[in-house]
């Protein structure tokens, strides 16, 4: 297969050292050709028209993957349905928990082929897939896995109750970590699952579902279905889905709470973000630097909780940005496979396209470009890291998420500014603050209308720790105990409870 | 009680930066006034930057780097004038089996020493900038620093007065915890005079923090900055004999400094990290990161030294393995 040959045009351009091209190998991965939808514990043809997956570093064919049409949600429903009825909701925790662990070693086991696939589909740097990604799925299989004989401590009282088949729509920016959040705590609920990976990044996904088969999990609790939207629409619209957990875009996710108003759908939704870093004059200076560089780059900036805003104290802006800018020029753009990588490529045209257009209007409404010196492969889908000095509130670059490598930096006088700055957006999933002072610190983050703050660090993740958003940013928690609550009911009132395990999540 | 007007022996950085009226109150609200250090995110950046792979030719470059920057050290109550010369016999010529294996910066000895290792180095004595190899020895009661000032700078006079290059001073590490800042800048400033020579040249001096002792990356910032207020041409780690010795983040820390004083006053300081660099592994993680940190034009012997003894034979293992493709054994690379 072309995707699997070494390339020699995306060598980094020789900097410091001129560290030579240090690929990773692709030899770990076996790749099909082409891949079915994965539904009932087998792999079967979609009867949608097939679509290809491309590297976005080279525009290379990966491989065909089907498409689900509705025949095949209808199917991969039913499939899920009989799974939970027969065999998941019955298994007592411990035994389900076997299970995850099971999957969670098998994820440890193949890291390598797991975090090649990821950059090859993704664009992402394999250094991130490898030490950020592929570990994290692990760890939330491993953490959720602890919980399936735990349910009762919960917190939602004695023996709460799965829900029974969960939809799930994930994004493209973290392909294989968002299927964790998603599958891992479902399945230790007692839930089944159908779950939809993005159109342009499945192939992760595709080798999940190997792994679910290595494990030997029941036929139909994990079933992944492949397509466009229209894909993701039939399976939040299918009857008898009874949970829709949902991580994209504001506007997709404003659809989704539209289509299951007024159905008994029960839904979680993680949506867009416009997070502000906020960097205090007293803040470690070098390590802030990082932090910025760590909240709005990694990923190529492909992430909800992007430190996006870099709101500084005015009084330190200039050498924050002389700082900033410095750094910058050390970045590694280029092959994401290669180990020295640090900026990889954008997933795809169309998400390169708007990054382009937003920056244009940003220097359109008079805010300062700098692009780092980078040079941009000649094939695939780049975008150099820039930063925006001279931003204010109103500018359209402070206020749409971008999704991209583009950081807007605005000022300000003093912390109350700085909150009020922070929280004027219609987002609120994620800020940082910056300060060496403790006591600020914790002033500043219970003011702050995000539902993840970081102090004096950006884009950490941890299985034990909920994440999820406020306002536009959706509802609901991923994540530690929270997380389990949007995958289970509480007990209901005591004369109601019947004598049947069916349905229950935990024995 | 050290907080008051007292003045300090001013040097000639310091005056530029904080006036020549210098007080211990200025020194201290400058150092108190430096930005903090994070450990959590100093030691990630550390972490991420020792992620880099070095491959082929880049890592045949980076290896023959890393031999011109070692401060190759014999420094045991035990050193004897044999002991010395096989030493500098292994300077100049570190792989017999390769004749185009660079030679280390220096030799770094005791100060006893110093006459023994300029004979046995004979007409390759000199600054290895020309292909020489210089002459360190470390003084001022090194390793503890417990001595009067008195018998610092004589132990300073004397080495330099036998010839050597490079003086590696320690820093009165108990002043500096106990805040005598004033106190512990005096003395690298005395130090710094007794490096002069009669012909108006000067040793260049190296200030080590031992930050094993220092214990926290703040103050280990803080004595970088006095350490180079006070006239430091390189600030140097660790003794090697205090543990833990040199570490990647502390290194790290320490070219920050040595780039914002480059970036305020465009003056160039060296850097030392000296014990516990033992892999070339670990060696080219300490190139990346001074060349990520303030530029690949530090990666030369007059503003970056690794302090080792175990380091170069590790390094000509490597190379020998690049050059024939299999690894050969300690066998094959002579103990000095």
């Amino acid at each position: 297969m072309s995707a699997t040959a070494p390339r020699k045009d995306l060598a980094p351009p020789s900097a410091f050292l001129g560290y030579d091209p240090a690929p990773e190998s692709r030899d770990v991965l076996r790749l099909r050709d082409s891949y079915g939808l994965f539904i009932d514990g087998e792999f079967v043809d979609g009867h949608g028209t097939p679509f290809t997956t491309i590297s976005p570093a080279s525009e290379e064919r990966i491989a065909q993957i089907a498409s689900a049409d509705e025949r095949d949600v209808d199917l991969a429903v039913a499939a899920a349905r009989r799974a939970y009825e027969r065999v998941w909701s019955k298994m007592s925790g411990g035994d389900r928990g076997k299970y995850l662990f099971r999957i969670a070693r098998l994820i440890q086991e193949r890291a390598r082929e797991l975090a090649v696939a990821e950059s090859l589909d993704n664009g992402k740097p394999i250094k991130e897939s490898r030490d950020v990604d592929v570990p994290l799925v692990a760890a939330w299989f491993f953490y959720y896995a602890g919980w399936a004989d735990k349910l009762d401590y919960a917190g939602l009282g004695a023996s709460p109750r799965s829900l029974g088949v969960a939809g799930q729509v994930i994004p493209w920016n973290f392909p294989l970590l968002m299927l964790a959040w998603k599958v891992a705590p479902a399945l230790a609920a007692g839930n089944t699952v159908v779950l939809k990976p993005a159109e342009t990044t499945p192939l992760t996904a595709l080798l999940f579902a190997e792994i679910v088969q290595q494990a030997g999990l029941p036929a139909g609790v994990v079933n992944i279905i492949t397509g466009a939207g229209a894909t993701g629409a039939a399976l939040v619209r299918h009857e008898d889905v009874d949970k829709i957990a949902f991580t994209g875009s504001t506007a997709v996710g404003r659809d989704i709470a539209r289509a299951v108003a007024g159905t008994r759908k029960r839904v979680t939704l993680e949506l867009g973000g416009k997070a502000a870093n906020i960097v205090f004059d007293d803040a470690p200076i070098d390590q802030a630097i990082e932090g910025i560089v760590n909240g709005i780059f990694f990923n190529q900036g492909h992430v909800c909780c992007a430190g996006s805003r870099l709101l500084v104290q005015e009084s330190v802006h200039d050498e924050v940005v002389e700082r900033l800018k410095s750094r910058l020029t050390t970045l590694r753009l280029g092959d994401p496979l290669d180990k020295n990588t640090d900026i990889g490529a954008i997933n795809s045209s169309e998400q390169l396209e708007r990054i382009r257009r937003l920056s244009e209007i940003g220097e359109q409404e008079g805010a300062q470009r700098w692009s780092a010196p980078c040079e941009l492969p000649a094939q695939g889908f780049w975008f150099a890291p820039t930063i925006f000095m001279g931003v204010t509130t109103s500018s359209t670059i402070a206020r749409e998420e971008i999704f991209g490598p583009v950081l807007s930096v605005l000022t300000f006088r003093t912390p109350a500014e700085a909150i009020a700055k922070a929280n004027n957006t219609p987002y609120g999933l994620s800020a940082g603050v910056w300060s060496d002072k403790g006591s600020k610190i914790l002033a500043v983050a219970d003011k702050l209308r995000a539902g993840v703050i970081w102090a004096n660090t950006f884009n950490r993740f941890d299985p034990a720790s909920p994440f999820g958003g406020y306002k536009e940013s959706g509802y609901g928690r991923e994540g530690g105990r929270h997380g389990l609550a949007a995958y289970l009911r509480g007990p209901e009132p005591i004369a109601a409870l019947g004598r049947g395990k069916q349905g229950r999540g935990a024995k | 009680m050290h907080t008051g007007e007292n003045a300090i022996v001013p040097a000639a950085r310091a005056a530029a930066l904080l006036g020549d009226e210098l007080t211990d109150r200025a020194l201290r609200s400058h150092l108190e006034g430096l930005p903090r250090v994070d450990a959590v995110g100093l030691e990630q950046r550390a972490a991420g930057l020792a992620t880099r792979s070095i491959k082929n030719s880049s890592k045949r470059r980076a290896l023959d780097t890393v031999i011109s920057l070692i401060d190759l050290t014999t420094l045991e109550g035990a050193d004897t004038p044999g002991k010395v010369r096989s030493l500098v016999a292994k300077a100049r010529t570190p792989d017999a089996s390769d004749l185009s294996t660079p030679r280390v910066a220096a030799v770094c000895v005791y100060g006893d020493m110093v006459a023994t290792a300029i004979d046995a180095l004979g007409a390759l004595h000199g600054d290895p900038d020309d292909g020489r190899i210089s002459v360190a020895a470390v003084a001022t009661a090194f390793p503890s620093g417990r001595a009067s000032l008195a018998v610092k700078l004589a132990d300073t006079a004397e080495a330099v007065a036998a010839g050597a290059d490079e003086i590696d001073m320690v820093i009165d590490r108990g002043a500096f915890l106990a805040g005598r800042y004033g106190q512990v800048f005096e003395q690298i400033v005395a130090v710094k005079d007794a490096c002069a020579r009669p012909d108006g040249s000067a040793a260049s001096l190296k200030v080590i923090l031992e930050t094993g002792e220092l214990a926290t990356y703040d103050n280990v910032r803080r004595a970088s900055w006095l350490a180079i207020l006070a006239g430091a041409d390189f600030i140097k780690t660790s003794t090697g004999k205090v543990s833990p010795a040199a570490t990647l983040p502390v290194t790290l820390l320490m070219l920050e400094v040595v780039r914002d004083w480059h970036r305020l006053m465009g003056e160039r300081i060296g850097v030392k990290p000296a014990g516990g660099i033992r892999t070339s592994k670990d060696a080219i993680r300490y190139l990346v990161t001074v060349a990520e940190t303030v530029g690949e034009e530090w990666l030369q012997p007059h503003l970056f030294r690794f302090g080792a003894s175990s380091l170069l034979n590790d390094v000509l293992l490597q190379r020998q393995k690049l050059a024939s493709g299999g690894y050969s054994g300690p066998d094959y690379v002579t103990i000095d």
